[in-house]
């Protein structure tokens, strides 16, 4: 049934990477049985940590590109970005996948995570999100099976798949436009607590306008990272070209935030000098203003380096962003502080330790980078792997 | 028109019978640490603890005075956790009480996700945080005792008259007429208006922004906020996949320029 052997290569980065799933696994392990309080320092008045902030908004964030890819790509039919297409769809399914674990390790009642499908609170934001980020998921699993089905040879599964590809496809790309915009209309509920320069009835527009900006430049960091560990050469023409759709998005982007701060009444808070304004400035200098320039000077864009600082000025500031609405503009409603214990952290990195190595199994065993002209072919052997 | 209670700040005298009277219908446990000669203690309700009394020293010299506010969930009118919640885990009932049906009516659908946490304006829902299984936890308006035609136990246990149970419409006339009989009083009902409004209701004579209220409380029900963003969802999902499926079928190329299959490669880890 197989066709071929799979292989993974083991390193001592990958073994220290296996150690800290194994970590988490165990921190995990140990917070299923003794409760949310045992492992984490939530308290009530930050119910929501490190998971959700980060692995969860953010890890939803991340994996932006893969449905933006898959607009310009699937639906535009702009070919010329084919190269990178497998690539995103592969760490956006990745992406979510942890983003679900950790939503999983985040409910303190986790033997009823189902109950959202039978009990239709659809008024809640929560409810769409639920739906929209487990149908996707599924959609991208499905999706996946493209690329898995070439590989593992299922003729009849493999047509299957061919014929929903389409509506599968369009969905995939409605599905993550919803609950993009609403992982920030949740948001909303916090009327008087999130601080004024985060808080907005656009925040679900700037979520998923971010998220799908971030895309192209999540892809340029992680294309640059790929071939750097396999020694290839990063597709730079293709990151060159994406970023033309980066910095208009960007530029309507700020520009919306800016009449939207007008509109409310609350510019000059940007401007008051308390932690929250110093915190806005820096996301909307330092991770708005200048890789728009940077993509705007043809001696930067042209250049790999500035591409792909301007890309990672990008991602940085898009988690920065999410940061700022989950933390910092939460903190003054609520009073105390909070900071992640060593065992979210833990928890954290191992998942995150997780993807990159699933990442590198699949892209070793499967179809997802392109050929590369230069080098040898189809007929590959080899003899470290396990024989499936 | 449901139920609810007026509280009148200048009659309370901090003496906390509301709160044990609380712990005891409840059968709620008494965290002896808590019990310190702090006038605040307990600082902060948690999830044994549903009504706390906190103190407020107002004024300057010789105008200082002690004030005493009981705080508990303040059962909103339209409230911000039963719409946040995406298993219907809360109901504004009819007899005016906000409850959480796990533990009230024994419908365990709630995943503990906490979001009603991030909702409620006023930070009132707890979260067992020390148990496996935790249940979100707050004052429950003594729902068993509505049912039974009772008033809330902390209500019985009053000995001023500082807490007035009753129809919310009359109570709302009551606190306008006194209001208006007594210049002392600051003219303003808090819980009238705030949020949409809300069961239970304050009327005081100091500034209620010297007392720890949120005064700049917007006064459209939050429920309402996020409708205004959830009712465009269906029409996104159709008319944005509509106009996908037309760009993908516009832009088809008419052959295929390329076939997936030879394009792309697994890599060799050992280049």
């Amino acid at each position: 049934m197989y066709g071929r052997n799979w292989s993974f290569r083991i390193t001592w980065f990958r073994i220290l990477l296996i150690l800290f799933v194994l970590g988490a696994v165990a921190a995990a392990l140990y917070r299923f049985i003794y409760g949310l309080g045992a492992v984490t320092n939530l308290n009530n008045d930050w119910p929501w940590g490190l998971w959700i902030g980060f692995d969860l908004l953010c890890g939803i964030a991340l994996a932006g590109g893969g449905f933006s890819t898959a607009l310009i790509v699937h639906v535009l039919h702009k070919d010329k970005y084919l190269p990178i297409a497998r690539a995103a769809l592969l760490t956006s399914l990745l992406g979510y996948i942890i983003s679900l674990v950790s939503l999983f390790l985040d409910i303190g009642r986790w033997f009823n995570f189902w109950r959202p499908f039978f009990y239709w609170g659809f008024h809640s934001v929560l409810f769409e999100v639920f739906w929209c980020i487990a149908l996707y998921t599924t959609i991208q699993v499905l999706e996946f099976g493209d690329i898995f089905f070439e590989k593992v040879k299922f003729p009849a599964l493999k047509k299957i798949l061919g014929y929903m590809m389409t509506p599968l496809l369009i969905l995939g790309i409605v599905l993550p436009s919803l609950h993009q915009s609403s992982l920030g209309s949740l948001y909303i509920v916090a009327v008087d607590k999130l601080y004024p320069l985060w808080w907005s009835m656009l925040i679900p527009f700037f979520f998923v306008w971010s998220a799908f900006f971030l895309g192209p430049a999540m892809v340029t960091v992680e294309g640059t990272l790929a071939a750097k560990a396999y020694g290839r050469n990063p597709e730079l023409p293709v990151f060159q070209s994406m970023t033309k759709v980066t910095m208009w998005m960007m530029i309507i982007y700020f520009i919306v935030k800016m009449i939207d701060l007008n509109y409310r009444g609350v510019f000059g808070m940007a401007f008051n000098g308390s932690h929250e304004s110093n915190m806005f400035l820096i996301e909307m200098i330092v991770f708005i203003l200048l890789p728009i320039f940077m993509y705007a000077i043809p001696s930067i864009r042209t250049r790999l380096w500035g591409v792909v600082t301007a890309s990672l000025l990008v991602v940085v500031g898009v988690v920065f962003n999410r940061m700022n609405v989950v933390f910092t503009g939460m903190a003054k409603s609520v009073g105390s502080s909070y900071f992640p214990s060593i065992w979210e952290l833990l928890i954290t990195i191992g998942m995150w330790s997780f993807l990159a190595l699933a990442y590198l199994f699949i892209v070793e065993n499967f179809s997802i980078l392109p050929k590369e002209e230069h080098t040898h072919t189809t007929t590959r052997i080899y003899d470290t792997g396990f024989h499936a | 028109m449901s139920n609810g209670v007026l509280v009148d700040i200048s009659k309370c005298i901090g003496c906390r019978s509301c709160v044990t009277a609380c712990k005891t219908w409840n059968d709620l446990p008494v965290k002896t640490s808590q019990n310190t000669n702090q006038w605040d203690a307990p600082v902060d309700l948690d999830s044994d603890t549903w009504t706390r009394i906190s103190c407020h020293i107002v004024g300057e010299g010789n105008q200082r005075k002690w004030r005493f506010v009981k705080r508990q969930c303040m059962h909103c009118n339209e409230p911000a956790c039963e719409s946040a919640c995406f298993t219907h885990s809360f109901e504004k009932t009819e007899e005016g009480a906000v409850i959480y049906k796990p533990t009230e009516l024994d419908k365990d659908y709630c995943v503990g996700c906490r979001y009603c946490m991030i909702a409620c304006p006023f930070n009132i829902p707890k979260f067992q945080y020390e148990k496996t299984f935790p249940y979100v936890q707050k004052c429950r308006f003594c729902y068993d005792r509505l049912l039974e035609n009772e008033r809330p136990a902390c209500i019985t246990a009053c000995p001023t008259g500082a807490l007035k149970y009753g129809n919310q419409e009359e109570l709302l006339a009551e606190a306008r007429q006194r209001i208006n009989s007594n210049p002392g009083y600051v003219n303003q009902i808090y819980g009238e208006k705030e949020y949409g409004g809300t069961s239970w209701m304050y009327i005081s004579d100091v500034p209620f922004e010297q007392l720890g209220f949120r005064t700049n409380a917007t006064q459209k029900s939050i429920p309402s906020y996020t409708w205004d963003v959830l009712k465009w969802t269906p029409y996104i999902f159709v008319g944005w996949g509509a106009l996908l499926t037309a760009m993908r079928f516009f832009t088809k190329p008419k052959e295929e320029g390329h076939n997936e299959a030879e394009m792309y490669a697994p890599v060799d880890p050992k280049e």
